[in-house]
């Protein structure tokens, strides 16, 4: 999504209505351009080891083990905020938080730009988040912030994000792993 | 009683063998067919390895949502009951699609508006089941004469709204719409709509596969909100704090999700161009200063008018719209490049695909849009009526 940075009071323009949508299978998008998912991945982990305050959100389909592929994901999730030297924030289910979420603690969908605020974060991972608050906030967190967001989706990928790629498994986790720990030795970081 | 248990991975639980969807409609041999809306609506149905239907009596969906009861007693729909009244219904299909279940229900008319409040939850839930709804129109005194009145109150409830023009896509549409609907970044509910009696009670040939392959089942993990179970009730986030209070944070929410809402139809695009070929159909003349925009039977009458504008030396063409939602705004706007006049013939007196038209197009094209003409229901759009419109417009004072 190219308006990166605050519109103040209105997630909208949404991406879908500057004719921006998900990427078609085995692409991704940066910004509002489709693009090889080797070349987005390689952004992704340039933003996230030069962006101050690197953060991941895992969400409940990896911080949860419902399943084996969820178990090999979280594993490698642990593995991929080591390589980028990033923090993680868990969004561990999608009620808002009230009176007032514990934002050094958790993100939540339905007020992330909270956590991303206090915690001054400028580049952020979204994964294993259902599909439907991925969305929502990533509307949110361009509308307020200007946190540089990286949807990793393992279906169709997200559009509100300003990095997003799809069909994301345990194998293609391991392809990011490797293809940072390269980007990571040539920024020398 | 779910019977996704007695499925393997070939077969579902009737012993269809399981392809995809562009084998389905594209690939696998068909043979002609002789049968009205309601029937081939069945037909389509039993390809669709549907876990749950409801229905509630409305002329003239009765026939189709009967038959789909046929279907639940040949062993092809999985559950099947009659709901109090069609609010009832509509919250019943609710609840069977949050629930991880392929649904499908069927309506016309005054049921549909008894049933509103229920359109716009369906969306808000990213519930992607199908509503075939057979238009009759609203109006008082109360008729079930054809018209297509209650299809305008659709449009901004969240949904997809799909139009068919004859037997033949209501059959094709009614297997794409579950399949876009339930593609991931979609996931919003689709509304096929035809109009009553002349679709739904009209025989008319038509091309099917045979109903030995059907549709792999509906896969709810997908989907892009946890389904419910015994931990996520029904509506959970309905009921969350958000909806409740009035700050900023529960404005950025509340905007954010219409937003998304609406994102989810605009994301189906692709994959609609793709298994309906094409947003819209066009016919007639390449050329043509003279269009007519209409969608269902209205575009079957306009090409009839197109025909006998060809025989008055006149050039035309007529731009059916498959979709309502999401609008085919490019492809109109491209279609019209060229064209001093289009029409938009309807079934309903208040013109609201005229009203969509024009809002669209507002200062993108220089073609004049005429709204009409219309027939408020009751009786077959007369191609005479269109070309008399046409003639008094191109030919003005002198008439046809």
């Amino acid at each position: 999504m190219a308006n990166q940075g605050p519109a103040y009071y209105s997630p909208y323009p949404a991406a879908t209505y500057e004719g921006v949508i998900t990427p078609p299978e085995g692409k991704a998008l940066l910004l509002e351009d489709v693009v090889d998912e080797e070349q987005a991945m390689r952004e992704i982990a340039k933003q996230m080891l030069t962006n101050e305050n690197a953060t991941i959100f895992p969400g409940p389909q990896v911080l949860y083990a419902w399943s084996d592929e969820a178990k090999r994901k979280a594993q490698l999730i642990k593995e991929m905020a080591e390589v980028l030297n990033a923090k993680m924030i868990p969004m561990y289910d999608y009620r808002p938080k009230y009176p007032k979420i514990d934002a050094e603690i958790e993100i939540n969908p339905n007020h992330p730009n909270l956590t991303i605020w206090h915690n001054n974060i400028k580049a952020a991972i979204f994964i294993g988040v259902h599909c439907h608050y991925a969305n929502v906030a990533l509307k949110i967190v361009r509308a307020e912030t200007d946190c540089y967001t990286i949807a990793m989706c393992a279906l169709s990928g997200h559009e509100d994000a300003m990095a997003t790629i799809r069909d994301q498994h345990a194998s293609d986790l391991e392809k990011f792993i490797k293809i940072a720990k390269e980007v990571k030795s040539e920024l020398g970081v | 009683m779910s019977k996704r248990s007695d499925m393997t991975n070939t077969h579902n639980w009737s012993g269809q063998k399981l392809v995809s969807t562009d084998h389905l409609l594209f690939e696998a041999p068909r043979t002609k067919h002789f049968m009205t809306g309601s029937e081939v609506m069945k037909e389509a149905i039993k390809r669709c390895t549907v876990d749950a239907s409801v229905s509630y009596p409305i002329t003239p969906q009765s026939e189709a949502a009967h038959l789909i009861g046929e279907l639940w007693a040949e062993g092809y729909v999985g559950v099947y009951f009659r709901g109090e009244n069609e609010f009832g219904v509509m919250s019943e299909v609710a609840g069977c699609s949050m629930a991880g279940a392929r649904t499908v229900t069927t309506t016309s008319g005054p049921g549909t508006l008894r049933a509103m409040e229920n359109f716009a939850m369906w969306s808000g839930t990213r519930a992607p089941m199908q509503l075939c709804l057979m238009a009759r129109g609203i109006n008082s005194p109360l008729t079930i004469q054809p018209d297509n009145l209650e299809v305008q109150y659709l449009l901004e409830t969240g949904m997809q709204i799909w139009y068919a023009e004859n037997v033949q896509e209501l059959f094709d549409m009614t297997i794409a719409a579950f399949t876009v609907a339930e593609k991931p970044d979609v996931h919003v509910p689709i509304v096929t709509v035809v109009d009553g009696f002349f679709v739904s009670h009209t025989r008319e040939a038509v091309m099917l596969p045979d109903d030995d392959i059907a549709l792999h089942p509906y896969d709810p993990y997908k989907a892009p909100l946890p389904p419910i179970d015994s931990e996520m009730p029904p509506g959970r986030f309905l009921r969350d704090p958000f909806v409740m209070k009035s700050n900023y944070i529960s404005y950025a929410t509340h905007a954010s999700w219409q937003w998304e809402i609406r994102s989810a139809i605009e994301r189906s695009r692709p994959y609609a161009e793709h298994y309906l070929k094409g947003l819209v159909h066009i016919t007639g003349d390449e050329d043509a200063e003279v269009a007519f925009v209409a969608c269902g039977t209205a575009s079957n009458q306009s090409k009839e008018a197109q025909r006998e504008l060809t025989k008055l030396g006149i050039k035309s063409k007529v731009i059916k719209l498959r979709t309502i939602r999401p609008f085919p705004e490019q492809e109109l706007l491209e279609a019209l490049k060229g064209v001093k006049h289009a029409f938009v013939p309807e079934f309903n007196v208040v013109g609201w695909l005229a009203n969509e038209v024009r809002s669209k197009l507002y200062g993108k094209c220089d073609t004049e849009i005429v709204g009409g003409p219309r027939v408020g229901g009751g009786m077959s759009l007369p191609a005479e009526a269109i070309l008399k419109e046409v003639m008094e417009k191109v030919n003005p004072g002198k008439g046809a």
